[in-house]
């Protein structure tokens, strides 16, 4: 049985629009993407699962919540997608929104659990299915929906507006020439060899974070621009709220505005979900088997530099640190032994997690979790004591989080349960690392 | 009676069972079509390395973490696609009907294995209702076909054994054997069909797109 405390959190996004659906609304909705908007996928799932629990170990809130059996992978489907089947849609209001909180809030679509399935069900698509549901119903926490709306009106996730982006911009390269002269933000420069993208995030409360990398473009004399106009966000919460038609829209502008400048390639800061959104969930959404133009992470990319020796670590960083895999860029792109060796090229005593790789826990924040906002916090970090532990474990001082969800996540994960540690993103202890040319 | 269920019904049987997982497999396929994304991302590399480690016992982190289930389940589900096909009592209807010969199981072992199969049937029930994660999600309909598939072997095995009236035991044999084909196209059992795609899938998934392994 799950915690009731959590059951009971009341979101507007949630309950307040739940109030206002009719029966007949939500039984035709529900049946329009069980039939119209799915196929191959959720019929072969929803007929394979056997029922046999094997995914309840991967998960951690599961585990977290000392094996409560509402927290496995199958039980959060079967009280959502399998009720709605079993019932033709024909659900109430206190179903939905325990189903809300199921689908935004104990699931961040890490898809670990597929990892254990042994028909390697992808439980997360389902999870997300039920997503698309609550979202056509616009039963979507509140926090959720604003970054949504935010995507939708300004084609980024935190409202910035024009003439703040470009402000920011030359905010932080004047920053940047304050620790290496001659430093620069090159706008719109077609032809370069990189487009850099940020998320949303970035500009608008940790704009320090485009300084650090064109220090590290600047040493390494990369040939690189930034995009001056929309598109320049890659981070995509619609993705997450369910919002798919405002995703490809968000999606399809990154690489539209990367396509103009001619780029040869899109390299990307340290972060999870826009790696998801760009490689991924946006070109399948798009009808597209892969990116039009290769998308490099800011892990790929910092490998490149100290493997090739374009930028070179001066003095390692001393303290212990251990470093989070993020599900995105590690089950989604295998960047493992590549942040591995960055980070042990940039630090001295590197601690690692276990488990790790592919196989590490989700830190409850990815997902579009953390951006549920503040009445559900207490209940996500309920459902990672695990990540706690293992940090607590490794005895390290810093996490690195080469991802913005990580980031905060882990942050949090830090604060609750007071573990007495800090997060770093891997571009913070480069620029203090790195050798600088002389000024 | 007797002639019926090993006349007609078996017939019933095949059809039906042959049938229905081809129409399972046109309609599903079409359906797979229409997904855009599915049919390209299937790589024959991809998914061939993730069957692999799903097949083959202890390969993969998931039955690793679990030996009891994992040596159960793989034996179990050996013994429920072998048995059948090689039982020498099989083998003798096979030639009578169509003059095939038939490569069979010597005796013992077949009974070994038909026990096998009940044991295993008899486990996955009792985890059912032991392990809490799996109490909860278990329907009725997943105790029916746990004793769905025990049915055809323990009926089986009594006949074999001649403890209860053969001719009786044989109908019910026949019978529950004819009812557990007819059921595999359209029930969970599917998963014998599904299983080597959904694997597959998510290989190719994990292997090409992702560049992760899946196991």
């Amino acid at each position: 049985m799950a915690d009731l405390e959590d059951m009971k959190v009341i979101d507007p996004g949630v309950d307040d629009n739940i109030a206002k659906l009719t029966p007949e609304r939500i039984e035709q909705t529900i049946n329009r993407v069980l039939t119209k908007e799915s196929a191959a996928r959720l019929q072969v799932y929803l007929d394979t699962c056997v029922h046999c629990g094997l995914c309840a170990e991967s998960c951690q809130s599961y585990i977290s919540r000392d094996k409560d059996p509402d927290f496995a992978p199958v039980a959060k489907v079967k009280d959502t997608l399998w009720e709605m089947v079993k019932r033709k849609g024909k659900v109430d209001g206190e179903f939905l929104h325990n189903a809300a909180r199921i689908a935004f809030l104990e699931c961040g679509a890490c898809r670990r659990c597929s990892m254990y399935c042994p028909f390697g069900i992808d439980i997360s698509y389902m999870i997300m299915t039920v997503r698309r549901i609550l979202n056509l119903l616009g039963v979507v926490p509140q926090y959720l929906q604003d970054t949504t709306n935010s995507h939708a009106a300004t084609m980024n996730q935190m409202w910035v507006q024009q003439d703040d982006w470009i402000d920011t911009l030359m905010w932080q390269e004047e920053d940047a020439q304050a620790e290496l002269a001659g430093t620069r933000i090159p706008l719109d420069k077609e032809g370069a060899d990189i487009m850099y993208s940020v998320i949303g995030p970035e500009p608008k409360i940790l704009a320090q974070l485009i300084a650090n990398m064109a220090i590290i473009f600047k040493v390494a004399g990369a040939d690189w621009t930034m995009p001056s106009g929309d598109g320049w966000d890659n981070s995509n919460m619609a993705m997450y709220s369910g919002d798919f038609e405002t995703m490809g829209r968000v999606e399809r502008l990154h690489w539209e505005r990367a396509a103009k400048l001619r780029v040869k390639r899109v390299v990307m800061g340290e972060c999870g979900h826009a790696y998801r959104g760009a490689v991924y969930d946006g070109p399948r959404w798009l009808g597209w088997t892969k990116p039009p133009i290769p998308m490099v992470h800011a892990v790929e990319y910092y490998y490149e530099l100290l493997k090739s020796g374009r930028i070179k670590i001066a003095h390692k960083y001393e303290e212990p640190v251990t470093v989070q895999d993020p599900c995105n860029i590690v089950r989604g792109r295998g960047l493992h032994d590549k942040l591995r060796y960055v980070v042990n090229e940039i630090c001295a005593d590197f601690r690692d997690m276990e488990p790790r790789y592919e196989h590490n826990y989700c830190c409850q924040a990815g997902g579009g979790l953390i951006n549920c906002g503040p009445p559900w916090k207490r209940s996500r970090m309920k459902s990672n004591r695990i990540k706690a532990d293992q940090i607590h474990d490794t005895g390290a001082h810093l996490v690195i989080t080469p991802c913005h969800n990580c980031h905060s996540g882990i942050e949090d994960i830090i604060g609750f349960y007071k573990l007495g540690c800090h997060v770093s993103f891997i571009s913070e202890l480069l620029v203090k690392t790195m050798e600088m040319p002389e000024a | 009676m007797v002639d019926f269920v090993s006349g007609p019904l078996v017939w019933i049987a095949f059809v039906g069972f042959f049938g229905g997982l081809l129409y399972r497999f046109a309609t599903m396929y079409r359906l797979a079509d229409r997904e855009r994304v599915v049919l390209p991302t299937l790589s024959p590399r991809f998914g061939g390395r993730s069957l692999l480690h799903w097949v083959l016992p202890f390969a993969g982190t998931s039955s690793r973490m679990r030996p009891v289930f994992t040596v159960v389940s793989f034996a179990f589900h050996v013994c429920l696609v072998v048995t059948p096909l090689f039982l020498m009592g099989h083998a003798v209807l096979w030639r009578q009907a169509w003059g095939v010969r038939w490569w069979s199981l010597p005796e013992d072992v077949a009974d070994v294995m038909t026990l096998i199969v009940i044991a295993g049937c008899l486990f996955f029930i009792l985890r059912r209702l032991v392990r809490p994660e799996v109490r909860n999600v278990s329907y009725a309909s997943d105790f029916i076909l746990a004793l769905l598939v025990m049915a055809p072997f323990a009926t089986g095995y009594v006949a074999h054994q001649q403890w209860l009236p053969y001719q009786t035991m044989i109908v019910i044999h026949i019978v529950t054997g004819a009812i557990w084909l007819l059921a595999i196209p359209w029930t969970r059992l599917v998963h014998m069909l599904w299983f080597p795609f959904t694997r597959a899938y998510m290989g190719s998934e994990f292997g090409a797109v992702r560049h992760a392994r899946d196991w």
